[in-house]
């Protein structure tokens, strides 16, 4: 079958978790090199799409094809890198210690003495810019840090496809712009494509391609310019909702939540207007 | 010194010693992943069961040693298998500890001359190691450090950064099941010199105590086996020339680590590990 151009694709497909369908007839197609933002408010079932890319879920129904073949656990060609979560502070682990994981964790056996796979994860750390703190004990890191070093983690097995989980949240805005650009810079290097899961688009207006918003099961995929209006979001929360762009920052204010939909997206909300002005 | 190296011609001595030396390995090995999984109660539990199945195979006639090893093995499968999801394991893991518990109050109650050896399960009998006894925890340790090779990088992986481990294809399931097997008989192990109610000072302090003095996993690893080994062995040695049993030498000697390694070398060992340019960053 001909999948030149398509980094991955979706047919149909339906995901459930616990009996109910969080995906319904999903039809998607992701081009090679681009950079897709998943968006959409908490539990409307993003990281089960990432988990079904990965092969850890299978749909209940419907077709995904990932880099030319059916999702398969553990796929080399994929990096994956998960929401920001800390480290036990004495925990005996470095940095570089994170980031060889992604080259051989996987692998039986103690793995000794290998010194190419040693090159490889200096290079993933100098291309994150992570040198200076790569031997520090990875719990004693900042959480901009301890990201960047999950992205090495994630780069050094050379991916095709990078899946990225909310790996902004629980980031200052500083932060969250550098690993923006990281993965921004890797994409446009390696020549990758990229899947982002995201409660907040603002970090990545500038780098990304595609659009795919999930609300309760129902989706609209697009550019960001097509979707992100009041009448395609008024449309998917079934309430109305206003799309507003105040400062370069895309805003995203819900009337109401009679209809039992939230808008839970925190810097979509009216009071982090206040940091707006914050160096972007 | 002398009424050592008198001691020292004795089977059961040279028995103890070498007991106490595998033994060590294995703990050393296995605390370290049992510090960093947060499994000290899933330890417990795997010792006091051990004890009900040392009694249960004592009741019939068999031996403790293997008693044990099926009791916390059972007892693993069980924790396995019910508490896949880590959430709820401590819960099961006390519902589990309590039952067998009782059943092993059952098994002294039916077997009348049982007081000693409930007495030297319970609190350690390193210098009553048979040449028997001696082989069998060598085999135990040998299978165990084996496997522990083998799964060493997943399990690592796992136990550090279970989401990521998992996209990656490492099977965190089931290693977990496989490292609850693993500790099961590490306990089995350890009981020999410890007893069941000390099991902790072995299978935790000397993984605890080492994640103070390096951030390196390998070298965390070589100093809680270190540990694990200075305090088995200087137990033994000073419970052979005092009379004192040797639980109460290894519990203080472990103790005595752990307060070193956090408090006079471990703050100054890692003090140069992170660079202050980046402090605060």
């Amino acid at each position: 079958m001909a999948t030149t151009g398509a980094s991955a694709r979706f047919e149909h497909v339906t995901l459930a978790y616990d009996g109910r369908a969080i995906w319904a007839d999903l039809s998607l197609e992701i081009a090679s090199g681009t950079f897709t933002a998943i968006i959409g408010p908490n539990g409307s079932g993003k990281t089960s799409l990432l988990r079904a890319v990965l092969g850890l879920v299978a749909p209940s129904a419907g077709r995904i094809e990932v880099l030319g073949h059916a999702p398969r656990r553990g796929d080399p060609a994929i990096g994956y890198v998960p929401q920001h979560s800390s480290f036990d502070r004495d925990l005996p682990l470095r940095g570089r210690d994170l980031v060889r994981f992604g080259i051989d964790g996987h692998r039986w056996g103690i793995g000794l003495g290998d010194g190419a796979a040693g090159a490889r994860v200096e290079r993933a750390i100098a291309e994150v810019e992570a040198s200076a703190y790569a031997s520090a004990p990875i719990g004693r890191l900042s959480g901009g840090e301890q990201q960047r070093l999950r992205i090495a983690q994630a780069l050094a097995g050379d991916p095709r496809m990078l899946l990225c989980d909310e790996p902004l949240a629980n980031l200052d805005l500083r932060h969250q712009q550098g690993i923006a650009e990281l993965i921004a810079r890797w994409r446009r290097n390696s020549g990758g494509s990229v899947l982002f899961v995201t409660h907040d688009i603002n970090p990545i207006l500038d780098v990304v391609d595609r659009v795919l918003f999930v609300v309760g099961g129902r989706w609209a995929a697009g550019t960001p310019a097509e979707i992100l209006t009041s009448e395609r979001l008024t449309e998917l929360y079934r309430s109305h909702v206003d799309v507003v762009r105040v400062h370069d920052r895309i805003v995203v204010v819900g009337e109401s939540t009679a209809a039992g939909l939230e808008l839970e997206e925190p810097h979509h909300l009216p009071p982090t207007l206040v940091d707006h002005g914050a160096p972007r | 010194m002398d009424q050592l190296g008198a001691l020292l011609r004795y089977e059961f001595v040279q028995n103890a010693y070498a007991a106490g030396f595998v033994i060590a390995l294995v703990c050393g090995v296995v605390s370290r992943f049992v510090v960093a999984r947060d499994m000290s109660f899933g330890v417990h539990a795997l010792a006091e069961l051990g004890f009900t199945g040392a009694a249960a195979f004592v009741l019939v006639g068999l031996s403790p040693v293997l008693g044990l090893l099926t009791g916390s093995s059972v007892t693993a499968l069980f924790i396995g298998a019910l508490g896949a999801r880590a959430s709820g394991r401590d819960t099961v893991v006390g519902v589990t500890m309590a039952f067998g518990l009782g059943l092993g109050v059952l098994f002294i109650t039916l077997y009348p001359r049982y007081a000693t050896e409930a007495f030297a399960i319970l609190f350690g009998t390193i210098t009553g190691v048979s040449r028997g006894d001696l082989a069998l925890m060598v085999g135990i340790a040998i299978v165990t450090l084996v496997a522990l090779a083998l799964i060493y990088r997943p399990l690592s992986f796992a136990t550090v950064d279970p989401e990521v481990a998992e996209a990656r294809g490492v099977p965190v399931a089931a290693l977990g099941i496989v490292f609850l097997l693993v500790m099961a008989a590490a306990v089995a192990e350890a009981v020999q010199v410890v007893g069941v109610l000390l099991i902790l000072t072995l299978m935790i302090t000397p993984g605890a105590a080492a994640e103070r003095l390096t951030p390196r996993p390998g070298r965390a690893i070589a100093w809680s086996v270190g540990i694990a080994l200075l305090c088995t062995l200087g137990g033994i040695t000073l419970a052979l020339v005092t009379n004192v049993p040797v639980s109460v030498f290894v519990t203080a000697l472990s103790f005595a680590s752990y307060l070193v390694a956090r408090f006079a070398v471990g703050p100054r060992l890692r003090s140069d590990v992170r660079p202050s340019a980046t402090a605060g960053a």
